[in-house]
């Protein structure tokens, strides 16, 4: 079973939303409903799985309804139709102190411009859910502290959010989504308003975050490098559709459509692509000229280990974790892969 | 005919006309010279000056409401009447009783946490005090009596105000309703409501208690409004992520932020106290505007003007504490300004 399942979710934003959605069913498009009726389409039937474990990016360009979508796991946006499951119970049939507590212990939130609270110190801030979830103070400061320590922010647990950087702030809105320990974690645009320097740091922290915490997480980004780096799968959405959903190599091979491709068009793929996409098997490898391999581990982007090609111009042998040989990457590998189709 | 009542507006639009002719019906009635036959009126006449029959009896209708209102409800306003009184007197007694220079010491401990510990403030507001009655020592009393008068308005204003500001932030549909209500108060000219406080309450300090409330109520309650839906709309979103109940969020999180900008409500709603304070010595109401009442009946300038400036100084007194205490809370929200 999936962790989150989202099943046909249509949302219309306007006075009467109920009245326009049988047009959108019928398949008007976005800029037919807002001439013809004043209504804006957020969302228009889209549907998804996420897995336990994963992290999820959602990505498309501004307008495209990927905050409007995040927003509906944890219903600060209700759907106008559709549902949304999580662990199999329906998000839409909570009663409100149900809805509360599912927001207090199942889901946490980091927000695009932190959202800290500015009256509260970094103790507090980061205590908040906890305090929510009616912990005693002691617990409470003992997790927080914990979970300032994880993202590197011991000595300003007494400042204020606003005697911080950015980065820092955007720290501190993480540590608070960590401490209240759910299991679904929604990181709505969370690292856009960071400059590139910090903002790369902070994508390996949570890298490096998840690889121990193994939460679910739904990222919300409008940078194809970052949903590259950091996505287990990637769905991406224009004007509330959500036109493909894959893995981040899907998505740069085989883009669904032009509005993927113009999205993935300027990517580098070599920072994308694993050995083992490319490689040709080791049984139908009879021909390949094997002196002098290089070897590399099935793991490795292109990036990784092009440079040692193009110095020693030979070919690769692709190996796995044990040291046995998986197959081969010859430059005519190399070449299809790296060209734009 | 059925297609037009299916649409309320209509419905409305219809009501609306038949109660315009009802009143148009209940005025001629009622008026005391109408036409003495048809003949008059075919002669046109009442085209030149608005007739004496088109006269809707409005003022009756006020007064004897106002009577009824009296004479049922009476106990009410008797009870509300001794209850501010008795507040009132004692306020005003403690504080004249006391010796004056325990007074200054006790506004000048104020002023100094109030504005978190600035010397200058404090100083100032000291020296403002104490120029009081250093203008002319009846001034003291007066200034207290006045002091008095208002610190209860102000009292009634945050009690009734702020819970109201945060309804109208709340719900949308109570704001709409309560807009106009505010402007009225507003705009309704302070005499107005003088009158009837007088007959409900009899002269003296409680009508002027009313309708310094009244006068003073409505920016408290529109800036209580404005500071709650000032707030991040991100930092709701946080609240709410977290699962923070309404409660929870009014109190931990709207409110303090919208704190800086409900003590300026505070703030003008003191100002505007201190003023109606002022007028009120028309209905008889002691303190520095019957100074100012009397230097303007005898035609004594120097007495008006000395009674005038305790009043400024008064105003500054009060406005620097208010004022100084929303400087310090915002301070405390956002710390990185504090060095300026």
């Amino acid at each position: 079973m999936a962790k989150i399942e989202i099943k046909n979710i249509y949302k219309i934003f306007g006075r009467k939303p109920d009245k326009i959605l049988p047009m959108v069913k019928g398949g008007a498009t976005k800029e037919e409903v807002l001439e013809k009726t004043g209504h804006t389409v957020g969302l228009d039937n889209v549907s998804l799985k996420i897995e336990e474990g994963e992290t999820f990016v959602c990505m498309g360009l501004s307008g495209s309804g990927k905050s409007t979508l995040i927003r509906h796991l944890n219903r600060l946006i209700d759907p106008t139709d559709g549902e949304v499951l999580v662990d199999g119970q329906s998000v839409m049939n909570l009663n409100p102190e149900q809805l509360i507590d599912f927001r207090r212990y199942k889901m946490s939130m980091v927000f695009q411009r932190f959202g800290l609270f500015p009256h509260k110190t970094v103790l507090e801030n980061v205590g908040y859910g906890l305090e929510m979830q009616g912990k005693p103070d002691e617990e409470k400061n003992k997790t927080a502290m914990e979970k300032i320590e994880a993202v590197g922010l011991n000595g300003f647990e007494h400042q204020f959010p606003n005697q911080l950087s950015g980065g820092m702030q955007q720290r501190v809105g993480l540590a608070r989504a960590l401490a209240t320990n759910s299991d679904i974690m929604l990181m709505d645009e969370a690292f856009s308003a960071l400059d590139p320097l910090i903002r790369s740091d902070m994508q390996k922290q949570l890298i490096d975050l998840q690889s121990q915490l193994k939460k679910t997480i739904v990222f919300i980004t409008h940078d194809l490098d970052e949903s590259l780096r950091l996505g287990d799968h990637i769905g991406i959405l224009n004007a509330g559709k959500l036109v493909q959903v894959g893995s981040p190599v899907d998505i740069v091979m085989n883009p669904a459509d032009a509005y993927v491709e113009a999205f993935v068009k300027d990517v580098n793929r070599a920072k994308v692509i694993k050995a083992k996409i490319i490689m040709r098997p080791a049984n139908q490898s009879d021909d390949v000229d094997k002196t002098d391999l290089i070897k590399v581990q099935e793991d490795q982007f292109i990036e990784e280990f092009l440079p040692k090609i193009v110095c020693k111009n030979s070919n690769c042998e692709v190996i796995d974790k044990q040291g046995n040989i998986r197959g081969y990457i010859t430059n005519k590998e190399l070449q299809s892969s790296l060209i734009k189709s | 005919m059925k297609e037009f009542f299916k649409s309320k507006k209509n419905i409305f639009n219809f009501v609306m006309l038949v109660f315009f002719g009802w009143l148009l019906f209940i005025s001629y009635v009622s008026s005391k010279r109408k036409p003495d036959n048809v003949g008059e009126l075919l002669k046109f006449d009442w085209l030149q000056s608005w007739p004496k029959w088109l006269d809707l009896p409005l003022m009756a209708w006020i007064n004897d409401a106002f009577k009824k209102l009296n004479e049922t409800y009476g106990w009410i306003f008797e009870a509300i009447n001794n209850f501010l009184l008795a507040m009132l007197v004692a306020l005003k007694n403690f504080l004249i009783l006391a010796p004056w220079p325990l007074v200054i010491l006790g506004v000048v401990v104020i002023a100094y946490f109030a504005s978190g510990r600035k010397i200058g403030t404090t100083v100032f507001v000291g020296f403002c005090t104490f120029f009081i009655g250093f203008l002319h020592p009846i001034f003291w009393q007066k200034a207290i009596e006045t002091t008095a008068i208002m610190l209860i308005s102000i009292f009634l204003c945050t009690i009734v105000g702020i819970p109201i500001g945060i309804l109208m932030a709340r719900s949308t549909r109570i704001r709409d309703k309560l807009l106009p209500v505010l402007d009225l108060m507003q705009t309704i000219p302070a005499f107005v409501y003088l009158i009837p406080g007088i007959m409900l309450f009899g002269l003296g300090a409680v009508p002027a208690i009313i309708a310094t409330f009244i006068y003073a109520v409505p920016p408290l309650v529109r800036l209580t409004d404005l500071g709650i839906r000032l707030v991040d709309k991100e930092v709701i979103e946080a609240a709410d992520a977290f699962g923070a109940s309404r409660k929870q969020k009014l109190f931990g999180v709207q409110l303090p932020l919208a704190l800086p900008n409900i003590m300026q409500g505070i703030n003008q709603c003191t100002m505007m106290a201190l003023s109606m304070v002022v007028i009120a010595s028309m209905i008889g109401t002691r303190g520095l505007g019957d100074e100012v009442l009397l230097g303007l009946q005898q035609l004594n300038v120097g007495k008006a003007a000395e009674a005038g400036i305790a009043i400024v100084l008064l105003a500054i007194v009060l406005d620097r504490i208010t004022q100084s205490y929303g400087e310090t809370l915002q301070e405390r929200s956002t710390p990185q300004n504090k060095k300026k």
